[in-house]
């Protein structure tokens, strides 16, 4: 039989009809839903764009909390990631092989742990009574003399996901410009010497930055999909969605307290579609970003 | 010639050997990697500590008496609706092996036929699949939701399996790298009547395997990470993932001083599979990623 396949659709079908009906249906159910009302037990009812009116009017908890949080958490996370992943991945480039994969491995392992396997050991660390760790470290030297609720003090929960999220954020962008920075043809550095360059600074810009713009772009695209992606952090380290005084309420979280709390559906569908457009056009202005560089 | 190179101060990739000028990246490097470290190291002490360490106050980092008294209880202990720890190892272990090898044949067909098979509407559909590396699946777990329970999914393994297998990302990158064979190959191949599915997998599959080794490390971490699918799919508390139960287990006992013990252990098992992984193929990811670009 095997040597009867020839057409494209023993290749293609697989993979495509999975991408139908778990990446493009739910984009266009979405985005349909987005204008219903929908319980999820009557049949969805059209009511134009109320849930986006709404959701501009009448969510105070979204307008006023919500979205705050999310550009809040992916300005920073974001581009905090990325440089330091150039960076790392810069630095790492120019050392012997077997020191660099070593590093490479530590610095990646982090992202490895994306996810549930670490919610429960930042509970630990940061536990709100005297025997968390920080606590502990803090009481003990004196820096303060009563234990601090960080998961459940809206003061702290953001700082929190913010640091545990960039921890974790070394993942295949970062590898991928690494390969980048090491692929870059030596004899480039040479010739731009010859030419008059002269420090580090104008290295980068003028030959690294430029040789490997393909994986800085893949780079990016990967640190805006991740740090939305990670936006369920908040709710596992509070362990409570609502998160105290919504403070470390994003767009993701937003979904799944309508969703499947409040079984407000529709609504719950307009947010998502508000996400996605904020993913893409967050990509794509990274993408122009970058490309002016060249 | 020699006499330039050794002029040469500025950027030096990949050098085979420490010289001086490396020291500024070491001092920078190394204390940095080090705080990186500082939480994984934390767990595998956490995980390794006896109860009485664990009560301890003030609290210590590393563990005095390591025993192995955290994972028998975590063993021992079984879920509320009676489901014991070692079904939820085995379903993970099923799900994701089962998953993986899914993954890696579904992707690297369609990478094959977009790379390299003559047909209308390839270019667009990798267009497609490149907007889909901007892909959030956390942004439409309703309609997903919906679809698997129209599908009939609904407490299925295939629930597990199926919503996850399909990464952009993974076949973005093993069509970058498929790009990169030679066609020559494949024509001489065509001469001698093979098929192109022959020609795939005798030729093509043993030349591409970095780049499946990189699938397979992509797809085994979102199926062994995974509680989504446990969550909102899965039903049946006995077809539920090691991920869920960890999730669990965390929001249930993670407060209390001796469940602390088990979360870390539990933390543990869940991550050196990912290591470990990771450690044995990194070479050969290093190598797909230098086609990562997007041109």
């Amino acid at each position: 039989m095997i040597k009867r396949m020839n057409r494209p659709a023993w290749f293609i079908v697989p993979y495509w009809s999975l991408f139908l009906v778990f990446i493009i249906l739910p984009v266009i159910a979405a985005v349909f839903l987005s204008f219903t009302y929908f319980n999820a037990i009557e049949t969805p009812e059209i009511i134009g764009i109320n849930n986006y009116v709404e959701l501009i009017t009448i969510d105070t908890v979204f307008m006023q909390y919500v979205l705050s949080n999310t550009l809040r958490f992916a300005l920073i996370v974001g581009p905090f990631g990325y440089i330091m992943a150039f960076l790392l991945a810069w630095m790492l480039a120019q050392i012997p092989k077997i020191p660099r994969t070593i590093l490479a491995i530590i610095l990646y392992s982090p992202s490895l742990t994306l996810g549930v396997a670490m919610a429960a050991m930042w509970r630990i660390i940061f536990s709100g009574d005297a025997n968390g760790y920080l606590n502990a470290i803090l009481l003990s030297n004196n820096i303060i003399l009563e234990p601090i609720q960080f998961l459940s003090s809206p003061q702290y929960l953001m700082t929190i996901m913010i640091i545990v999220s960039l921890w974790s954020s070394m993942g295949v962008g970062f590898l991928a410009m690494l390969a980048g920075v090491l692929n870059i043809d030596q004899t480039l550095y040479e010739a731009a010497y010859v030419d008059g360059i002269k420090n580090r600074t104008q290295e980068i810009l003028y030959i690294t930055l430029p040789s490997m713009k393909p994986q800085l772009l893949f780079g990016a695209v990967m640190a805006v999909v991740t740090t939305f992606q990670a936006g369920m952090i908040g709710v596992q380290l509070a362990g409570s969605n609502p998160t105290p005084q919504y403070a470390g309420q994003l767009i993701v979280n937003h979904i799944e307290d309508f969703g499947f709390i409040r079984y407000m559906m529709g609504y719950a569908a307009a947010i998502s579609v508000v996400l996605l457009l904020i993913v893409y056009a967050l990509s794509k202005i990274t993408f122009r970003v970058l490309g002016d560089k060249s | 010639m020699k006499k330039r190179r050794s002029n040469f101060q500025g950027m030096k990739i990949n050098p085979s050997r420490f010289h001086r000028s490396q020291l500024i990246f070491y001092i920078l490097l190394v204390p940095f990697s080090i705080l990186m470290l500082l939480p994984i190291v934390f767990i595998f002490n956490h995980a390794f500590k006896p109860i009485g360490e664990l009560f301890a106050y003030p609290p210590r980092f590393f563990v005095r008496q390591p025993t192995f008294d955290n994972f028998i209880e975590l063993g021992r202990i079984t879920s509320s609706s009676g489901v014991p720890f070692s079904r939820y190892i085995l379903n993970s272990l099923f799900v994701t092996l089962l998953g993986v090898g899914a993954a890696i044949l579904i992707t690297s067909l369609s990478a094959y036929g977009l790379s390299k098979l003559k047909f209308k509407g390839k270019k667009f559909l990798f267009e497609v699949n490149t907007i889909a590396l901007m892909f959030v699946p956390i942004a439409v777990q309703i309609p997903r939701y919906l679809i698997i329970a129209q599908s009939g999914l609904i407490d299925s393994y295939l629930g597990h399996i199926l919503p996850v297998i399909v990464l952009p990302v993974a076949m973005f990158l093993l069509k970058q790298f498929i790009d990169q064979t030679p066609n020559e190959l494949i024509e001489s191949a065509k001469i001698d009547g093979a098929s192109e599915m022959e020609i795939f997998f005798k030729i093509i599959f043993p030349i591409i395997l970095p780049a499946i080794a990189t699938v397979g490390i992509l797809s085994f971490q979102v199926l062994w990470n995974d509680v989504t699918t446990s969550i909102l799919y899965i039903n049946d508390e006995s077809k539920r993932t090691l991920a869920f139960f960890m999730m669990s287990l965390t929001s249930l006992q993670g407060n209390t001083v001796a469940g602390q013990g088990m979360a870390a252990a539990a933390s543990l098992i869940m991550f050196i599979p990912n290591l470990t992984l990771f450690i044995f193929l990194q070479s050969r990811v290093m190598n797909t990623m230098a086609h990562s670009g997007i041109k």
